[in-house]
């Protein structure tokens, strides 16, 4: 065997864990860099804490249009100017909302990581949203509504979040709006939005990769440092507005060859101190190996689906557990059995040591995959920053999961696993959802 | 150790040392220790290509199958090894391959390097597990019918083959996943998982040298097999635009049109890349990267033909390395309202004007700064790395990734407008529409 040329080394400390670089301006905006060598590139994720919770009564859709628009010229630059700024370097940026961010991210080339930078600051301070773009905007908009009318996953998924929390809840309404209230939203909307939530007090800017942070955090300065805007505000999630009953929905789509299942519970806040026991009833409900103990049952015992598996993705207010399967059309019912079993069982009996022991062992071993590409230590800072878990939260995770025992799992699982308070969505060509 | 090896090789371009077995089994490592983690893939030269009439979707499901319990993994315990240190595990099978993949702590490499060992050799295949996975698969097949795009693509693809098995789902048709046996399957495992069909890739925060020993270790007892008889099909000329129209019930319309493309190995292939990154913006040049994220289009030929003037609200293009000739794929969503036939002619006018004038130097100079960007942005992770050094090994050769960028920079004006004459020519397509209609 010939030996290799150089092996890539580190010239950051990326092996020991974190050691990001935070910076807070005079205006609110915060800057928080990451160098990493590993290749001559760099990721920007630059966060707005103004995503669909945003939405005006009334009018869902607005945060979303906004988010399309921001990026199709300034004040300064056309589309096409910006398109081709970004063009010419092999940059995709993309903007997007959740219910509470706007996020603008892209990676590029470190030899254009200044302009590509700059360019981001410049729409996001500076957008102008002009008429024809949102002509433009609106129609890709409705198409996108249309193509979900058309899926079966996304209309369980919308169906189950407006049973949990109602339809005028932030998380219950429509996030991308419905077709009537984008053909309502006209450009002074968008402005509004622009002018009231896209400010500095809720902007965080992380920066991963082949830069200099010390240099990057004056550079963000000097792009940042004149913007002015309000001050934070805090954001106040009401508690879900429908009581916790067993609630069922059908929803008939012709057509289609399979049905998709979602079934959840509203569950707990981020900052809730039992996150992280939560964390570890999920992944033992429906995360670990292929699904933990939901596929387990309906797929690898029954063989009655390709994918069962359970989702908790908790935010700022009490978020939802969830739970996802598609399968055959004429299995819908021994499904919802088997899901129920499962929730139920865990629900009173709670995990055992091997499922305490295994999915610890899991969650913390995963935690260097968390943070395998720069795109994926962005995010994870804006994490971090949004709940305030501190710079240190990569090294302290281990900690924590190791720390949760069986009996917070227990107690979690006991205060939220019961079938008869699930909302049960079902869509597809045949929908015999049970009750 | 190295009188055991028949040959051993170092790129310096991509940092890798690859050595072989006397087995057969290719072995291939990178170092990288940016991260305390390493990914180990397992390649084979199988995919749908290699399904002959009744056996299409052996490929697929005997992936699935090698994750349901070996000689000495019993199927209970599949699960965990890898989890336990904090791993993940996939597979995927397409038309020229079959791959599985774990990414874990570097204290993971012994198990990952016997799990893939187990696999090659060892697979159960107990009936009861073969009928459990054969209505997994089956609800795999249908979750993807859900999705009209993806019911048109294959659709489109059988129309556009008509002797090649590039023609049929890498997932099978649903009337041959209902009547393979279990045997079917275990003859075909039998086949192709042999290490002198298989390529071993481990990147990541490891000591090559100590790869290669433990590589060794666990697969040095497998035999070198017989290597297996390829279907030789060969596609014959098209003659002629095909047509394919579905009509059914749903609420967007979709077009896509492809023509014939070049395999990896042919001249053509580079300023087809080139080409596509003009037409529709760059994507990453492998099947997983070339999925990752928008390309950068906005200035891309059928991004202002169709999204910017309000016909289309997705556009996007395909061309893989692929073993023989498959297809350069042209996909278009139709914004609400407009007609498919507007879709279609907006696409083929634009196509029609490259052909007439060809493509300006800037857009060249465009594309090719997106296509490097983009080989860079495949190496941000030890899993991205090790699948694009398998890809290209098990598809296109060794030789294939070192010289990409040369490749790339070394076509001209003349050579792109030289292929989009001849190859996107009207006797060369398929054409494709989803037509919605309503639901009642």
């Amino acid at each position: 065997m010939v030996p290799s040329d150089e092996p890539i080394v580190m010239s950051s400390s990326l092996a020991a864990g974190l050691s990001p670089v935070r910076h807070t301006l005079s205006n609110g905006a915060t800057a928080i860099v990451q160098e990493s060598s590993a290749t001559p590139a760099v990721s920007i994720n630059a966060t707005f804490l103004a995503g669909s919770f945003c939405d005006p009564d009334g009018l869902p859709g607005v945060a979303d249009l906004t988010a399309r628009l921001v990026d199709r010229g300034t004040a300064r630059k056309s589309a096409a100017a910006i398109a081709e700024e970004l063009d010419k370097r092999g940059v995709a940026l993309r903007v997007g909302t959740t219910r509470h961010r706007m996020i603008f991210s892209s990676t590029c080339l470190a030899e254009d990581f200044d302009d590509v930078l700059e360019l981001i600051v410049e729409v996001a301070r500076w957008a102008a949203f002009p008429e024809a773009e949102l002509v433009k905007r609106r129609a890709e908009s409705i198409t996108v509504l249309r193509q979900n009318e058309d899926n079966p996953s996304v209309r369980a998924g919308e169906a189950l979040s407006e049973l949990l929390y109602g339809p005028v809840h932030p998380y219950g309404r429509p996030a991308k709006g419905t077709v009537a209230t984008l053909e309502r939203i006209d450009r002074d909307a968008l402005v509004k939005f622009h002018a009231d939530e896209i400010r500095p007090a809720v902007l965080t800017a992380v920066v991963v990769g082949d830069v200099d942070a010390a240099k990057t955090i004056d550079r963000v300065c000097e792009l940042l440092a004149d913007w002015n805007g309000g001050p934070e505000r805090p954001i106040v999630v009401p508690p879900p507005a429908v009581p916790a009953v067993r609630r069922v929905r059908q929803i008939p789509m012709p057509g289609k060859s399979q049905t998709d299942i979602a079934y959840g519970f509203t569950a707990i806040r981020r900052l809730d101190p039992r996150y992280h026991a939560y964390w570890v009833l999920n992944n033992i409900l429906g995360q670990f190996g292929l699904g933990g103990r939901l596929a387990d049952n309906i797929r690898e015992r029954q063989g009655m689906a390709y994918y069962a598996f359970s989702e908790f993705n908790a935010n700022v207010g009490e978020s939802p557990l969830v739970v996802r399967a598609g399968v055959d059309p004429k299995n819908v019912d021994r499904t919802i059995e088997a899901i129920d079993a499962e929730v139920r069982a865990l629900g009173l009996q709670g995990p055992t040591d091997a499922e305490m022991d295994e999915s610890r062992s899991y969650l913390i071993g995963s935690i260097p995959r968390l943070l395998e590409t720069n795109e994926s230590i962005a995010a994870f800072l804006q994490d971090c920053e949004q709940f305030d878990l501190g710079l240190d939260y990569d090294r302290r995770l281990a900690g924590l999961l190791n720390a949760v025992t069986i009996d917070e799992v227990r107690a979690a699982a006991a205060e939220i696993l019961h079938p008869e308070h699930a909302a049960v969505a079902v869509a597809g060509p045949e929908t015999r959802g049970g009750e | 150790m190295d009188s055991m090896h028949r040959r051993a090789t170092t790129s310096i371009e991509s940092r890798t040392v690859s050595d072989q077995l006397p087995n057969g089994l290719k072995v291939v490592v990178q170092e990288v220790h940016t991260v305390p983690l390493v990914s180990v893939w397992c390649w084979y030269r199988v995919g749908s290509a290699d399904e002959g009439p009744g056996l299409t979707g052996a490929s697929h499901w005997v992936e699935h199958m090698n994750f349901k319990g070996t000689v000495n993994i019993p199927r209970e315990q599949m699960k965990g090894i890898v989890e336990r240190f904090g791993g993940m595990w996939n597979g995927y099978t397409w038309i020229d391959q079959t791959t599985y993949v774990e990414t874990a702590g570097r204290d993971a490499l012994d198990q990952m390097l016997f799990l893939e060992a187990e696999r090659m050799a060892y697979g159960l295949y107990e009936p009861a597990e073969c009928e459990s996975e054969r209505t997994v698969i089956i609800s795999e097949l249908q979750g993807g019918e859900n999705d009209p795009d993806q019911l048109l693509d294959t659709e489109v693809t059988a129309t556009a083959f008509r002797a090649h098995p590039y023609g049929h789902p890498t997932i099978g048709w649903l009337e041959d996943l209902g009547a393979m046996t279990r045997d079917d399957l275990y003859d075909y495992y039998r086949r192709f998982y042999i290490p002198n069909n298989a390529t071993l890739v481990v990147v990541g925060d490891v000591d090559a040298t100590d790869v290669m020993k433990r590589a060794e270790k666990h697969f040095a007892a497998i035999p070198e097999g017989a290597m297996p008889q390829r279907i030789r099909a060969i596609e014959p000329e098209q003659l002629g635009e095909r047509r394919v129209i579905i009509e059914r019930e749903g609420t967007t319309g979709y077009v896509k049109a492809v023509f014939r493309a070049p395999a990896a190995s042919e001249p053509d292939f580079f300023p087809m890349l080139v080409l596509d990154a003009v037409l529709t913006g760059a994507k990453g040049v492998n099947l997983w990267s070339s999925f990752r994220g928008v390309p950068p289009q906005r200035k891309a030929r059928l991004y202002t033909a169709l999204v910017e003037r309000g016909l289309a609200s997705t556009v996007s293009g395909a061309i893989l390395p692929t073993v023989q000739p498959y297809l350069y794929t042209l996909s278009f969503t139709a914004i609400d309202g407009v007609s498919l036939a507007d879709v279609e002619r907006a696409a083929l006018d634009e196509i029609e004007r490259i052909q007439r004038t060809g493509v300006e130097p800037s857009e060249v100079e465009r594309a090719r700064h997106q296509l490097r960007a983009r080989l860079v942005f495949d190496n941000d992770s030890v899993t991205n790395i090790a699948h694009q050094l398998g890809y290209f090994e098990t598809v296109a050769g060794p030789r294939f990734l070192p010289s990409l960028q040369r490749r790339i920079n070394e076509v001209t004006l003349e050579q792109i407008w030289d292929v989009a004459r001849r190859r996107l020519t009207s006797a060369h397509r398929t054409v494709g529409w989803f037509r919605p209609t309503s639901r009642s």
